[in-house]
């Protein structure tokens, strides 16, 4: 019971006291979620890999978004994380391939290009079908600094790259948005 | 006890599910952090981008704790430069470097406010030699100071063209001839005020700071330049071609 507990707090949002509540609302429901949620534990434990092409999670390597014949080859969405490419895939905007980088680099943190997917990602630029490869960092100073070395590493490639547009969100009221992302979004105005 | 002062976000890292562990530049408490809770969400994220200026309130029982932060932006420097690979290098570079040198809690007014200056001239277009001269000043404001002002062998003040490695001193041309393989090449934008700097003299200026600083500053701590500060030198060298 207690390693029970204690493994259920080192979970993302769980203490030792929220751990206990959710052990014991598992034990109280043994055969409806206790079992079913060790089996399927179990089940992504032995399947779930990290993807060779792409470095996206699933049970079979290459991915599913990798496999699917139907995705357009000549784009590639280099993301930090594989959240990231969760993100962009609930979107349905973007119907190319991915890349997951594993991080971004750290002006402090010692991440340097060679901690991260950065020489596969040149490798596959570098083919044929490929036209763009798309740089969605994240809008943070690491972030955009790791774009920055991903453009000059691929400027010999031959491929298009782009980024994100940083601006006002949908929904965004322009007096509640920070002074940063005004500026971007004055940067980036475009006519009407 | 409890202070509010303005201050350079330097870092901030996660901590925990939604807080940061923020380390900020401050105008009179020096290089400080805190603990801001909520660090990492939406709203805060980015006002605690390297770079940014906040009006920082620092809150703790007792002064020897971590303590919390709340933040207010002031002024959002990293959007300004985030376009910019070369000057979002130079940001990250002089960000690491302040925090990578200096002591915690210790006042540094000199520094906050040479760092100040040196980010809103990063929005110009010779911040380079403007970067040189403020870690000329960070030598200086951590006691590795350069004397530049006349030649160590013979005494001149005319012709300097050389750094001893050993001194940091300033040698001539005619002194530095003989050793000039062992010396440290010193740009003339470091003597005298010029209008327009060479990107090789630039190159020349953090090669002479980066031995410097690695030598009297990290060395002795087993510590090594910040990644940040050597990727801007290898961009600079770049664009120099």
């Amino acid at each position: 019971m207690e390693r029970l507990i204690g493994l259920l707090a080192k979970l993302p949002g769980l203490g030792p006291r929220s751990a206990r509540r959710a052990a014991l609302y598992l034990l109280k429901r043994n055969d409806s979620l206790l079992k079913p949620l060790a089996r399927a534990l179990s089940v992504a434990a032995e399947n779930i890999r990290t993807c060779s092409v792409c470095g996206n999670l699933d049970a079979r390597d290459p991915c599913g978004v990798c496999a699917d014949p139907r995705r357009d080859d000549s784009l590639i969405c280099v993301v930090e994380d594989v959240a990231d490419m969760w993100a962009l895939e609930r979107s349905a905007a973007f119907r190319g391939r991915y890349h997951v980088l594993g991080g971004a680099l750290s002006a402090l943190d010692g991440v340097g290009p060679d901690d991260l997917n950065i020489p596969a990602l040149v490798a596959r630029a570098g083919r044929a079908e490929v036209s763009e490869v798309i740089l969605a960092t994240n809008v943070t100073v690491d972030g955009q600094t790791t774009a920055h070395y991903i453009a000059d590493r691929l400027a010999e490639c031959g491929v298009t790259v782009s980024g994100l547009a940083h601006g006002v969100p949908v929904g965004g009221e322009l007096d509640y948005l920070d002074e940063g992302t005004l500026s971007q979004a004055l940067k980036a105005r475009r006519p009407v | 006890m409890d202070w509010t002062d303005q201050g350079i976000v330097l870092s901030a890292r996660k901590h925990g599910e939604t807080s940061a562990i923020v380390s900020l530049m401050t105008q009179e408490h020096g290089v400080h952090a805190g603990l801001v809770r909520g660090g990492v969400g939406k709203r805060s994220r980015g006002i605690l981008q390297p770079g940014n200026t906040v009006q920082a309130h620092w809150r703790a029982r007792l002064p020897e704790h971590l303590g919390a932060y709340t933040c207010e932006l002031v002024y959002a420097q990293a959007a300004v430069l985030m376009d910019h690979p070369l000057r979002l290098a130079g940001l990250s570079a002089a960000c690491a470097l302040v925090e990578t040198t200096l002591p915690e809690r210790e006042s540094h007014a000199r520094v906050y406010e040479s760092l100040l200056s040196l980010l809103a001239a990063m929005a110009g277009d010779h911040w380079p030699a403007d970067y040189v001269l403020w870690e000329v000043e960070m030598l200086r404001e951590l006691g590795f100071g350069l004397d530049l002002g006349c030649c160590a062998a013979t005494g001149e003040t005319e012709n300097l063209a050389y750094v001893s490695p050993k001194t940091g001193r300033a040698v001539s041309v005619a002194a530095g001839e003989p050793y000039k393989g062992k010396l440290l090449p010193l740009p003339g934008f470091l003597l005298a005020e010029m209008e327009s700097v060479e990107d090789g003299q630039v190159l020349d200026g953090l090669k002479l700071t980066g031995y410097f600083l690695e030598r009297h500053v990290y060395a002795p701590h087993g510590g090594e330049i910040p990644p940040a500060r050597r990727r801007l030198v290898e961009r600079l060298s770049r664009a120099a071609g």
